[in-house]
């Protein structure tokens, strides 16, 4: 079976459109990553610290009764959230205000007073304190740097410097998607956020080495034709492949979107959305991007 | 059928071991005759898949070294007291520093010869005048500080290790993490609460006498006497459950301290059906306590514990024997937690919870099943879309994913590896990545068909022009999976372990395992048209 047979899409002549595109979501990715740094997204605790608690109830439970008994005793800015299933409710504080250990036990025992007739569990609870968030976001941002300036130094060795940088760019571009997306979602930006990343990240990469490893192949064979030409050619080539890899990767990321629980439920749809802008981005971020910068097929050395 | 007998025989020999390591995973009781070198050790679960509690704790280390100086401090005036040397005062000054403060410049000469003897690693600093007093400065230089900072930490770790060991949890794990932090995990633990007190609690015992002169009612921190501290004895009325709190003032040196204790256990009083601790002291301790309560007939000894006051009794008579008891109004729980304490010692320091990750059982089983559910899931979708789309060939790339899965499974168990819920997920997207290389391999191979080879010869090409392309796109994803095992923690940590095992083990499989089932296909059997 086959689900697209020989292809001819001109995918150079759309770098316009798909430029203004990339360059928009990379925009939104930029103020998403600004707004992240200055602390004013949906930071998860084990990066502002703080105190966070998922409770299962024995009956439904309402935001709206669960804040009006906080507040009454005092815990002023706890964000609360109901998970569908289960009546369960998730309670966030961050630090500065009140980020003390005691009002995790706090929090516990005005529930208790307050709901006497619809007891709960503690599930899970996470209290960190705000010198372990500052070691994390630091280890993050080492993380985040060292498999970038490994993975450029691969492809740099492997293919030449127009190509690394090109797919360095691609892959830059689906993290700043993952994180527009985000963003824009209002979702939780959290260690396992960060995994998803850069798994995406290899991830990413992957798919671009294979469209530049038929690009390259393509070139050695036929060196007289258009830069653009060989590029199309070689991307048509492998457009199945492309197709058909991202479809079993998402097959599964999406089975753990739907099935894998509440926990991972985030970490599965950034990895879903990862898998889709990075099929995207080496296509249409990656080859287009050395298209332009080798202008004339004369120069081409790789 | 030589050609590729030692790559049938390395894939059967990985199948065989894999299911060998993971046999105590999945049997529950392992039989008798599986003994020796065979493998009893199962895959771990994370935290978050079994439930229980993680700690990061930070030793206060500064306040070791200052908790040092002031013992050092106690010594000094201890031993210029039984030399009959005259001082005005000995005492911690600053956070590195004791002064010993003397009328003359004559006794300075004995205190030198003293300082030098007992603490040589300390800098004594020269003698100065000051309004007729000569004073001398020992200073712990920064590098003598990270030295006890050091032990610190690790006495800290060994402290709580033993409470820990007493308190009885199953697999605790406890380990230092960088300069001052401890780790401590406890899987399955029950009430995560009661265990976080017992294993953060300073414990620093200590006997200190009541200074009956001063009204305690009415004393505040500024009008006692230098020598002389206020604390709090803290009563929780048993049936109304409220505390109370009476000031005490107490002399601030310790007479006796928790070091000299033996052991500690649990008792119920038989007359008030009331819990107390029992302690015994070591000889040391036996003559200490004999010589000071034979000296106090009539006063009020404090029993002070990290600077509360558990009780504070009359000494009737003198008490040798090295046996007392503690008593106060505590549960059993608090009573016994109190003697698991005292038997473990004290925490040089205090220890300050920086991170708590408490996950119930429920959760985690929870986490477990939909976990497996969703990977089962992925699992069939792939099979199925591979089955279709490329038909018997379609087939060989799933046998190799299931072998994948065994494989990797077998490796973590071999390798003690942590299974996280993360890891899971990074199972379930090696499903979908493990096809990858079967994909490229295979559409190369479709390729080359359309130029009209035949399928033998088609089937060689599609391999090898894939391999580098193979080896490029699972080098990349490596790199991110190694960094990630660096930086990580926890369930990051297990994420990162599947991840990178699973990218290995894909090489092996796609380049090794279904190859040689194709080629033993198209040897045997001549085939015009490859399934594909």
């Amino acid at each position: 079976m086959e689900l697209i047979g020989k292809t001819k899409i001109d995918f150079m002549g759309m770098k316009k459109v798909t430029f203004v595109i990339s360059g928009i979501i990379a925009l939104i990715g930029l103020i998403a990553i600004i707004q992240i740094g200055r602390g004013a997204a949906n930071m998860g605790i084990d990066f502002s610290g703080g105190i966070a608690m998922q409770l299962k109830f024995d009956k439904p439970v309402t935001i709206q009764q669960a804040r009006e008994a906080l507040v009454r005793e005092g815990v002023k800015d706890a964000e609360l959230q109901e998970i569908t299933d289960g009546n369960k409710l998730l309670i966030k504080i961050r630090k500065g205000s009140q980020g003390d250990v005691k009002v995790a036990d706090h929090i516990q025992d005005v529930l208790k007073k307050e709901f006497p007739a619809n007891p709960f569990q503690v599930e899970s609870s996470t209290e960190i304190g705000p010198s372990i968030g500052e070691k994390l976001k630091k280890d993050t941002l080492v993380a985040v740097a060292i498999s970038m300036l490994g993975i450029v130094l691969y492809i740099a060795w492997r293919f030449d410097f127009k190509f690394g940088v090109a797919a360095v760019v691609a892959t830059l571009h689906d993290v700043l998607a993952i994180f527009a997306v985000f963003f824009l979602l209002h979702k939780e930006v959290n260690l396992l956020l960060i995994t998803a990343v850069l798994t995406i990240a290899g991830y990413s990469m992957t798919d671009t080495v294979v469209v530049f490893d038929r690009i390259r192949e393509n070139l050695h064979k036929s060196l007289k034709d258009p830069l653009m030409d060989v590029f199309n050619r070689s991307i048509n080539e492998v457009l199945s492949r492309t197709i058909v890899t991202s479809l079993t990767a998402f097959l599964s990321a999406v089975a753990l979107l739907v099935f894998g629980g509440e926990v991972i439920h985030d970490f599965a749809f950034a990895l879903a959305v990862g898998i889709a802008v990075g099929t995207y981005s080496s296509v249409f971020v990656a080859s287009p991007i050395v298209v332009i910068w080798e202008k004339a097929p004369e120069e081409v050395k790789a | 059928m030589k050609k590729y007998a030692w790559r049938v025989s390395l894939i059967a020999l990985f199948i065989v071991a894999s299911i060998v390591y993971l046999v105590p995973t999945v049997v529950g009781q392992l039989p008798s005759w599986w003994s020796g070198v065979l493998p009893k050790d199962k895959i771990h679960l994370g935290l978050d898949l079994q439930g229980g509690t993680h700690l990061v704790m930070g030793v206060e280390t500064q306040k070791a070294v200052e908790g040092q100086l002031d013992l050092i401090a106690t010594d000094i005036e201890d031993s210029l007291n039984e030399q009959k040397v005259r001082f005005k005062k000995v005492g911690k000054i600053s956070s590195d520093r004791v002064q010993v403060t003397l009328y003359d410049s004559a006794s300075a000469d004995a205190v030198q010869k003293l300082v030098k003897k007992k603490y040589p690693d300390l800098e004594l600093l020269p003698a100065t005048n000051e309004g007729g007093f000569v004073n001398m400065q020992l200073r712990i230089n920064e590098k003598e500080a990270q030295v006890r900072k050091d032990r610190a930490v690790a006495q800290a770790l060994e402290t709580i290790r033993n409470r820990i060991d007493q308190f009885g949890v199953a697999e605790p794990i406890i380990q230092r993490e960088g300069i001052d932090h401890i780790v401590v995990q406890l899987p399955g633990i029950k009430d995560p609460k009661r265990a976080i007190e017992l294993i953060g609690k300073t414990a620093r015992l200590e006997f200190k006498l009541v200074d009956e002169n001063v009204n305690a009612a009415t004393a505040t921190p500024g009008t006692i006497p230098e020598d002389d501290e206020l604390l709090y004895e803290k009563r929780t009325d048993p049936t109304t459950g409220a505390v109370s709190e009476t000031p005490l003032v107490v002399k601030r040196k310790a007479m006796i301290t928790g070091e000299l204790l033996t052991d500690a256990q649990i008792r119920i009083d038989s007359q008030y059906n009331q819990p107390y601790v029992a302690i015994e002291f070591n000889s040391t301790g036996a003559r200490l306590f004999d010589q000071v309560t034979a000296a106090n007939v009539g006063k009020r000894f404090a029993i002070v514990l990290d600077n509360n006051i558990y009780s504070a009794p009359v000494i009737r008579e003198r008490i040798s024997g090295g046996s007392a008891q503690i008593s106060g109004s505590f549960t059993e729980k608090d009573a016994s937690d109190l003697a698991i304490v005292l038997r473990a010692g004290s925490l040089p320091a205090p220890v300050k919870i920086l991170q708590n990750v408490t996950v119930g059982p429920s959760l985690g089983a929870d986490s477990i099943h939909k976990g497996l559910f969703a990977g089962l899931i992925g699992v069939a979708l792939v099979v199925v879309f591979m089955a279709i789309y490329y038909k018997i060939s379609g087939m060989v790339a799933n046998i190799g994913m299931v072998l994948n899965i065994v494989y990797l499974m077998g490796a973590m168990a071999a390798l003690g590896a942590t299974l996280t819920l993360p890891g899971i997920a990074a199972i379930v997207l090696l499903v979908g990545m493990s096809v990858d290389a079967n994909v490229l391999i295979f559409e190369r191979i479709r390729e080359e068909l359309r130029l009209g080879k035949t399928p033998h010869a088609a089937l060689d090409a599609g391999y090898d022009k894939a391999f580098l392309t193979i080896m490029d796109s699972h080098v990349t994803t490596l790199i991110t999976a190694a960094v990630l095992f660096q930086f990580g923690t926890g369930p990051v940590k297990g994420f990162a372990v599947s991840l990178s095992l699973g990218i290995i083990i894909n090489l092996f499989t796609s380049l090794v395992s279904t190859r040689v089932i194709f080629d033993m296909f198209l040897d045997r059997v001549r085939v015009k048209r490859l399934s594909i």
